[in-house]
């Protein structure tokens, strides 16, 4: 029996509660969403291409638990946000389990036209901005995406006019926090309006470790012409974490998207990317680092598709992995018949710090145009013996020199970060993973004074 | 003086002329030869693959593996992951076995068939006494049964067999029961195990220990009755210390309806062997508008059993409709090493799905994989291969470079790498790059007075030479008019 038939009876058994506590506009999508997951039947598997290395059915079989009913639960802040950005001064919301709640920052600092808050309210408020923008990107033909749509409830929802720049980045904080095993549908809609700019900064927590939590996040990113966008993830959740990020943009003439996806410690990771650059002189940067250690799985996949002309594109994918970790990339670039004058680059480089550690790489290059400039490349080996060498001439002792050599190898894809303060803190975090610690940080003031909405 | 617009233009208009004479270049090797022919009625089922052992002659044990592979097959599907728009193919509407009506085995050149003989001599193979002076053993397949094979009695001088599978089952059961299917087995996929069914010939290799063959080994294959699909299977094994070199080169005539060509290659490397094995394979890709052409669906994996043992692939792809097949390496010996070298040209509506697997098994294991691609017209090149390295391959080491050349905004290019690594002392590097031919580099020609037409060719032949470099000396010059006939009218 397929995993997905415990969540389509439970869908089944209270479609009601699912559509009284969420708002008409998200209701819209879930008979689609259901039809499309009967008629597949099942969630993806190792039998599937592209999923090779992660099976979704697997992520989703245990029995986890689901709030339709949309009981409020608590959580203790202090203990589990751990990633405060000093001089980052951001405007902070945090997601426990699926309910967004704004921090008193970002209620107060949030410039005039800008909107930052709960999906359910936004769909309630303003329904035909969200219907305009829902479930536009995200194909509800894909399971991952079709399951999302059909238990989402919340989300988030940003969204910032034409023309304006928001100064300081979004901060958003998800938490899982239950007693139980426990899913989370989340779903985050960011649309950046005609010249604006906007940064968004997300990070992934577990408060019990040991506790198993499955996080199944779509979001959609909607660059409008011009814009500046930027997409941060962060992942610092527990080895009994599941998660299945899914991210589709779209960008418009001109626009900019700079997304990273940073993965320092996790469970069973699956994160997927699909940019369409739609518009003409588009800029995109996608990059990612993976520090993976114990059991830890990290696959990530993305996909890059030129329909347009003279466009720039850089992948930058980099897997450390230690212990019995394994790591996956499936990178992508499409230059689609007509597409003219594209330039594309793709670059996946791991290092095995250990005899288990395995990994699994596969780029592609899709090419429907004689006009471009493209290439990928792979690399897969171990830490430089001669610069070990060289490092242990002069001192240094194996342990570190290895140490700073791998966070070194790291280092491209923290620098290609656009804010500041987030690239120092990324830094440093990554040099405390390396050190052994659990980069828990000091409990962030910030994040007291959030208020449920 | 031609002022500077003018000249920035020629480059860019003159491509499509010539992407024209590309696209519309005819087939030069489309005739069909009027030889009688056995041909058994179409479909496929056990009386069928009995009829196939019966007609051969062969021993039992054949017949049950036949029968295997039959039962087995009848559970698999066709593979679809491939990037390849292929119609469904009736597998009840292809005769399964077709030989020339002669049933006497000829025992010298006189008594081949002249018109066959024909055929080989217009596509040039060195059968004639003069051409096989030029130092070539050559089997010859046509349509399944072996015809011939010359240069046997200075090879069987120092042990070195080299004969139709048929034959070898007959004289040398042994050693063929021993390692027929031993690298691809019948249950490997489901046009391996439809070979495994029906086979219907081709050649056998075997070099014994210390022995290094003194001539290129070389067989020719030829589709030629219609409708008849051809399933032949090499099998060839380099015993210790053994060195050969073996060629294989298709033809075949132009047909309207599609014709499958389903082969399976089997080769053995033992300790400190090295076995090169080359192709040049131009079946019928089809005309201009895509109609006909060969699907060439093919299995070839060698095994490097032995310590320091080396397999080199080598291939020049210009023909088939469809081709879908990966030249593999399993380096099971210390320190083998596998290398794959490939240039695929595709132009009209060909469709070509290929690519090589390098599996790492043991420590120091080497390989290599250079893949070169080049698309014209409407045609999709896709590269796909797979390095994998275990965890005992302490060491291991892989190089790979595929580069896609566009010829032409209709065409694709595509690079489908899978990269496996399960262990930390190993170095696997993987590169690929697609454009079309630099402007720059055209302009640079043009500038020294060599026109774009001259420009292209001399940049292809630059792009592909490392690879052609790799092909024996008899072959290279083969190899090299094929991608001149295939880009005609761009080469100079």
């Amino acid at each position: 029996m397929s995993a997905l038939t415990q969540y389509l009876n439970v869908y089944r058994d209270s479609a009601p509660r699912f559509d009284a506590n969420s708002a008409p506009a998200l209701n819209a999508l879930r008979p689609a969403a259901l039809s499309a997951l009967e008629s597949a039947g099942r969630l993806p598997d190792r039998t599937d291409e592209g999923f090779e290395k992660t099976s979704v059915e697997e992520m989703f079989a245990p029995d986890f638990g689901l709030n339709p009913d949309r009981v409020a639960i608590a959580a203790d802040i202090a203990a589990t946000f751990r990633c405060d950005v000093p001089n980052l001064s951001s405007l902070l919301g945090l997601v426990v389990n699926d309910r967004f709640v704004p921090s008193a920052t970002l209620l107060k600092n949030l410039p005039q036209g800008v909107t930052v808050c709960s999906l359910r309210r936004a769909a309630l408020e303003m329904p035909s901005l969200v219907e305009e923008f829902y479930g536009r990107l995200a194909p509800v033909g894909l399971p991952g995406v079709a399951l999302n749509s059909l238990l989402l409830q919340d989300g988030v929802f940003i969204h910032v006019p034409a023309g304006v720049r928001l100064e300081r980045p979004v901060q958003l904080v998800n938490i899982f926090s239950a007693e139980f095993p426990f899913m989370a549908p989340r779903r985050i809609l960011l649309v950046a309006g005609r010249g604006s700019e906007v940064s968004v900064l997300k990070c992934d927590h577990s408060q019990r470790s040991d506790t198993h939590y499955l996080s199944s996040e779509v979001v959609e990113i909607f660059a409008g012409e011009d814009a500046r966008v930027g997409w941060y993830d962060l992942e610092e959740s527990s080895p009994a974490t599941a998660r299945y990020c899914q991210v589709f943009a779209r960008q418009e003439a001109r626009s900019a998207l700079n997304a990273c996806v940073a993965t320092l410690s996790n469970g069973n990771t699956r994160n997927e990317f699909s940019v369409e650059v739609a518009g003409d002189g588009c800029e995109t940067h996608l990059n990612g680092l993976a520090i993976g250690a114990d059991g830890e799985h990290v696959d990530n996949n993305t996909r890059v598709r030129h329909s347009s002309c003279r466009s720039n594109s850089s992948q930058l994918f980099k897997y450390v992995l230690d212990g019995e970790s394994t790591g996956a990339f499936e990178g992508e670039i499409e230059v689609c018949h007509g597409a003219r004058f594209n330039e594309a680059y793709q670059s996946n480089r791991n290092i095995l710090a250990s005899i288990s550690a395995r990994m699994h790489s596969k780029p592609r290059l899709l090419i429907y145009n004689d006009d471009v400039k493209c290439s990928h490349g792979a690399t897969t080996g171990q830490l430089d013996a001669k610069a070990l060498f060289y490092m242990q001439a002069r001192g240094i002792p194996l342990a570190e020199a290895r140490r700073m050599l791998m966070q070194a190898f790291l280092m491209d894809v923290v620098d290609g970060i656009g804010l500041e303060p987030l690239r120092d803190r990324l830094r440093h975090m990554v040099e405390r993973r390396f050190a052994g610690e659990a980069a828990s940080c000091r409990s962030c003031a910030a994040a007291r004074d959030c208020h449920a909405e | 003086m031609k002022d500077k617009d003018d000249i920035q233009k020629m480059p860019a208009e003159r491509p499509g002329d010539i992407i024209g004479d590309v696209t519309e270049g005819e087939y030069k090797y489309g005739f069909v030869t009027d030889v009688e022919t056995d041909v058994i009625p179409v479909g496929l089922s056990e009386e069928v693959v009995r009829l196939i052992s019966q007609k051969k002659n062969e021993p039992e044990w054949l017949l049950e593996f036949r029968l295997k592979a039959y039962r087995h097959w009848l559970t698999l599907t066709p593979p679809k992951w491939g990037h390849l728009r292929m119609p469904d193919i009736d597998f009840q509407a292809i005769s399964y076995y077709a030989a020339p009506g002669k049933k006497k085995v000829p025992g010298s050149l006189d008594e081949i068939d002249p018109e066959i003989r024909d055929t080989f001599n217009k596509l040039g193979i060195p059968l004639e006494e003069q051409k096989a002076l030029s130092g070539m053993a050559v089997d010859a397949v046509m349509d399944s049964v072996s015809v011939k094979t010359t240069h046997r009695e200075a090879l069987a001088e120092k042990g070195i067999i080299f004969c139709s599978i048929s034959e070898a089952v007959k004289d040398y059961p042994d050693l063929v029961k021993k390692y027929l299917g031993s690298v691809v087995s019948y249950k490997d996929n489901f046009y391996a195990a439809l070979n495994s069914a029906v086979f219907s010939d081709g050649s056998f290799v075997y070099i014994p220990k210390g022995v290094r063959c003194p001539m290129e080994l070389s067989t020719y294959f030829r589709i030629n009755a219609s409708g008849t699909g051809q399933f032949e299977r090499t099998l060839i094994v380099a015993d210790d210390d053994s060195y050969v070199s073996y060629l294989e080169g298709c033809t075949a005539p132009m047909r309207d309806e599609n014709q499958l060509h389903a082969a399976i290659v089997e080769i053995v490397v033992e300790d400190r062997a090295e076995v090169k094995y080359s192709t040049v394979q131009n079946w019928y890709a089809g005309d201009a508008q895509g109609r006909g052409g060969v699907y060439n669906l093919v299995t070839k994996r060698g095994l490097c059993r032995g310590d320091y043992s080396k397999l080199s692939w080598t291939q020049v792809e210009t023909g088939s409709a469809i081709t879908w097949k990966y030249p593999s390496c399993v380096l099971a010996g210390r320190g083998a090493t596998g290398e794959f070298y490939s240039v695929a040209v595709t132009r009209n509506y060909q469709q070509a799905d290929t690519g090589t697997k390098m599996i790492h098994l043991a420590p120091d294991t080497r390989s290599t994989i250079v893949s070169k691609g080049i698309s014209a017209g409407h045609s999709e090149n896709s590269y796909r291969g797979l390095v994998k390295v275990t965890p005992a391959a302490e060491g291991a080491r892989n190089y790979t470079q595929c580069d896609s050349l566009l010829l032409g905004s209709d065409c694709g290019a595509h690079t489908f790498p899978y990269i496996d690594v399960m262990n930390p002392s190993a170095i696997v590097e993987h590169e690929a790059t697609t454009s079309k031919i630099s402007e720059d580099q055209l302009f640079y020609c043009n500038q020294r007075g060599i026109p774009t037409e001259e420009a292209v060719g001399l940049i292809v032949n630059g792009y592909a030479k490392e690879v052609m470099n790799k092909l024996p000396m008899e072959f290279a010059v083969e190899a090299q008019r094929l991608l001149q006939i295939t880009l005609e009218g761009s080469v100079g």
